[in-house]
This record gives structure tokens, C-alpha cells and sequence, in this order.
């Protein structure tokens, strides 16, 4: 993450205007910076409050490693608000992938750490970036296989709304149009996903 | 570079050990599910063609394979029928023509699953060639030994027995040095392979020298056949001067294992005790050897390749 930034640069600020074919190699853009993260989460845990009123059998359940930080932050968020504690899962799609057999190289396998049963509970998971749904289908596949929530519902901090799935969002921190071309990345402080976060629209094939 | 077969682990360098072991780390979680399954390689075919009997790694392969949802054919042709070597590369070719994904193999000869491979298309998997290599008991020993310690690097590793005809002690040996580890082998000089300190591990004949400050100590399988003539005096006197027991094991740190491939001879490599007790680890052994499996076959198995070589 670039030192010069701070959590009062207004997003989408660098550079100012997005190219029709998208960003030029080297050039990135920053389009939500750790306070609008943290504004957003705060909003995401009132409207999920909101929507499972009178329900205390929530299971956030993070897709990582974006999702990781995330899932824990919306999880202090609903503590803080609600005094609800509820158990944060780590699920990794990668086994589950559809496009597997395409690729001539492995993906790394991330962790997976399921504290807790997802039998009968509302699991909502947490994903960074949202874009063709083909992650949270992979997902849901993966979360069927610990058993038999009564509902799911996803998070998503950014949704870039390229959808190849019928697939929604239930909350969404921000909306960014973007091109194919792109990339969004959540990072934090130094390579990790350690905060300040923040979310950076790269080019496909530029150093992120 | 992890390339199309997994033949020995002379070929892998250390990013491609450590990327096996991390995924094998990945692929533990998916053991303790109470559904045992994910859906990696549905629609694929794993071949275990074992040309020498092996029950534990065949079956250990199977349940590697089915947890990741392949289909796995078990191909046992009767030694009998096929001594010559041209029959073997028929026997591969023919499958070869069913198109599997992998082809995992275990035969009695060095170098065999290396001239299969030459003729196939599918990647090729060694389960263990003669006294060459058995490259996936050395990766669930590694992956053991790192879960136990913690760290690879800087450890002191003592392989010993029958270090002459093990391909189990080959595949160690190169696996722990290439992660930074100290190897000795203690065996009794009839058992020690000329020029094997040109790999880099230092040899001895007494045991006691060689587990001196251990972290690790590796019984290896002695065969029946060869405790009686040739190469030692007796079961007796090998038990006796090879044979690990507590006794022996004080001279090896205080929190060292003992690791053994099985089957364990017990009496033998090791007292009654040792072999069903802490230090030693050998059931924890098998267990990381369908998630080192399982990792395995998910990076060789079933990924698109370059056209078929020549045979």
C-alpha cells in the first residue's frame, strides 16, 4: 500500500478519470479507502440486523482472503451494536471451482476453519469483490457440504456487477463499474490484509 | 517447477516441496469433514497399477482419489505374467488408450514408472520403483516431522537400516536436505550404500553416534530375507544393535520422534513399546498420507496438457 496515503483522501481521486479501454499498465485507482470500508461495514451490519430481526442464529462466513478481514470486522460491528456474538467461519472455494480443468497451473488452496455447525442457521458470507457470481455459486456448493443452512445470504464490499450467474447480493458496500480489463483488489498495510484497507482497481497483468 | 509426473523427489526443488506440503496442509481440513468429499476431479480417472503388492499406499491412493471425487481403477497384473518389459509398456500402453488422468505406479524395479512415463500421455505418479525412490512417503514424512516441529530447517534427522535397499531412506534423504535438514543413516556396513555421503548425508555405524542430538530418528523396514546370512549376522543381533528402544532413544533429544513407514516388524526396528507409543508417530503417518495424496493427485492429476509424447 502506497505511503502517501491517508484516510482523507477522497476515493477515486487517482488518477482522475478512467480510461474508455480501461487503466493503462502501472496505473491504479483508489476506490474505497479504509474510513469508507469502515463506513460501509457499519452500514452492512445495520441492514443485516435489520433483516434477520429476531434472529440470533447467524454464522458469518468469510470467503478468503479478502472475505477474512472483512467477516471479522462485521462481525466487532454486530457485537458493538447488538451485543450479538457470532461465530466467523473461513470457507475456501478453491476445490470447488468451475474452471479448474482449464488452467494448466494449480490454484494455491487457502484455509478453511468452520467453528462451528451451519445446520440450521442463516450463514451470510463475505466476499470482497463480487463479480460473476461464479466464487459464491463455488460457495455455496462448498457450504452445502457442512450441511443444511436455513438460509444464506452474501456480503460483498465491492460489486462490480459482471454477473455470468444468477447470482445477488444481498448488501453491498459499493457499487464500481468497471472494465473486464481490470482488476479490484482489497489490500492492507504492506502487502497484508492487516488495516489500513482499502479496495484498488489495477490493470489485468499489472503488478498489484 | 512442479512438471507433468511426479517420479522421485531428486527432481522437485524446494518451492515445489513446500507448495506440495502447503497443499497437503489445505487438503487435511477436508479429513476431518463429516463428508469426506469435495468435487475437485469429478469425471476423472485415476489408474493404480501396482505391479508389486502393496495394500497400504494402493488403498492409501484410493482414498486420496475418491475424497477429491475421481474415479479410481485398481490394476494389479500378476507379476507372473509379466517379466519382460515389453509386456509392462503394453499393459501401460492399453490403459494409456483409456485415457486416465493419472496413472499411479509401483513396481519392484528402479526406473520403471520413468519408461512409463516416456510412453504416455496421462502424468505418471510413482508409488515406489525398487530401491529408487517412493517420492509421496517421503512428502508425508516431511509433512509429519514440519507438523510435529514446526520447521524442516535445522533439524538433525537419523534414518536408520536397511538405507541399501530403501527407496523410502532415497526419497527422505533428498526431501530433507533440499528443506535444510542434517541427515545421518545408521545401518551396519553391509547396509550402507557405497558413496552415499556424496549425497550429503553423513553415515554410521553406530547408533548411538548417529542419533546423538536426533529431532527426528527413522526406523526403516528391514526385509526377513535379509536378516539371516548375507548382510546381518542375525534378527537377533540387529534387533539388538539397530533395533530402537527407549533405552537407545535417550540419546536423541528429549522431544524427538520416532517415524517408521510400516509395516512395522515389531521386536525388530522397534521395541513393542516404541511401535504403538509416543515419540513414535507412525499412525500419524498414515493419516497425512491421504492428505499428502490428495494434494498430490490435485496437482498432477487431470490438468490440461501438451499433446502426448513419443512413446
Amino acid at each position: 500500500m502506497p505511503n502517501s496515503h491517508t484516510p482523507t483522501d477522497s476515493p477515486s481521486t487517482r488518477p482522475a478519470a478512467q480510461p474508455r479501454d480501461g487503466l493503462r499498465s502501472g496505473e491504479e485507482r483508489v476506490v474505497l479507502d479504509d474510513t469508507a470500508i469502515r463506513r460501509a461495514l457499519i452500514r452492512i451490519a445495520h441492514e443485516v440486523l435489520e433483516r434477520n430481526e429476531g434472529q440470533n442464529r447467524l454464522y458469518l462466513v468469510a470467503i478468503p482472503n479478502g472475505g477474512v478481514p472483512l467477516a471479522r470486522q462485521l462481525a466487532e460491528n454486530l457485537r458493538g451494536i447488538s451485543g450479538l456474538e457470532l461465530p466467523v467461519g473461513i470457507l475456501d472455494t478453491t476445490l470447488y471451482r468451475d474452471d479448474l480443468t482449464l488452467r494448466g497451473e494449480r490454484p494455491p488452496l487457502r484455509r478453511t476453519e468452520m467453528p462451528s455447525a451451519v445446520d440450521g442457521r442463516i450463514v451470510i458470507l463475505v466476499d470482497d469483490v463480487a463479480n460473476t457470481g461464479r466464487t459464491i455459486r463455488a460457495a455455496m456448493d462448498a457450504l452445502m457440504d457442512f450441511g443444511r443452512p436455513s438460509g444464506v445470504q452474501v456480503v460483498a464490499l465491492v460489486d462490480r456487477g459482471h454477473r455470468e450467474l444468477p447470482i445477488r447480493i444481498d448488501y453491498v458496500g459499493k457499487n464500481i463499474p468497471t472494465h473486464a480489463r481490470e482488476l479490484v483488489i482489497l489490500r492492507g498495510h504492506e502487502g497484508s490484509l492487516e488495516p489500513p484497507l482499502e479496495v484498488v482497481v489495477v490493470p489485468k497483468g499489472g503488478d498489484a | 517447477m512442479i512438471g507433468r509426473d511426479l517420479l522421485g523427489i531428486e527432481d522437485l526443488d524446494r518451492a515445489d516441496l513446500e507448495r506440495i506440503l502447503e497443499t497437503a496442509e489445505r487438503m487435511q481440513e477436508v479429513g476431518t469433514r463429516e463428508v469426506k468429499k469435495v468435487p475437485t476431479l469429478r469425471g476423472r480417472t485415476i489408474v493404480n497399477l501396482f505391479f508389486e503388492p502393496s495394500t497400504r499406499t494402493r488403498t492409501s491412493f484410493e482414498i486420496a482419489g475418491k475424497r477429491l471425487s475421481a474415479d479410481v481403477v485398481n490394476f494389479s497384473p500378476t507379476s507372473s505374467s509379466l517379466t519382460k518389459d515389453e509386456s509392462i509398456l503394453d499393459t501401460a500402453r492399453t490403459l494409456d488408450a483409456m485415457a486416465p488422468d493419472a496413472v499411479v505406479v509401483r513396481h519392484k524395479v528402479a526406473g520403471v514408472p520413468k519408461r512409463i512415463a516416456d510412453a504416455l500421455a496421462a502424468p505418471v505418479i510413482n508409488a515406489g520403483d525398487g530401491a529408487h525412490e517412493h517420492p509421496t512417503q517421503a512428502l508425508l514424512d516431511l509433512l509429519t516431522v514440519y507438523q510435529e516441529k514446526g520447521r524442516i530447517d535445522g533439524l538433525s534427522v537419523t534414518i536408520v537400516g536397511d538405507v541399501l535397499h530403501s527407496r523410502v531412506a532415497r526419497s527422505n534423504i533428498y526431501g530433507f536436505l533440499k528443506l535444510g535438514a542434517e541427515v545421518r543413516i545408521a545401518a551396519p556396513p553391509t547396509l550402507i550404500p557405497p558413496a552415499i555421503e556424496t549425497l550429503g548425508v553423513k553415515a554410521f555405524t553406530s547408533l548411538r553416534e548417529a542419533i546423538d542430538g536426533a529431532d527426528v530418528v527413522m526406523a526403516l523396514r528391514i526385509q526377513r530375507e535379509r536378516l539371516d546370512g548375507a548382510y546381518v549376522p542375525s534378527i537377533r543381533e540387529y534387533s539388538a544393535t539397530f533395533g530402537l528402544d527407549r533405552t537407545k532413544l535417550r540419546f536423541a533429544k528429549d522431544d524427538a520422534i520416532v517415524m517408521h513407514p510400516g509395516p512395522v516388524n515389531r521386536g525388530v526396528e522397534l521395541s513393542h513399546d516404541l511401535a504403538d507409543h509416543r515419540p513414535s508417530v507412525i499412525l500419524d503417518q498414515v493419516r497425512n498420507g491421504v492428505a499428502l495424496r490428495m494434494a498430490v493427485l490435485y496437482l498432477f492429476a487431470g490438468r490440461p496438457l501438451a499433446p502426448a509424447r513419443e512413446g
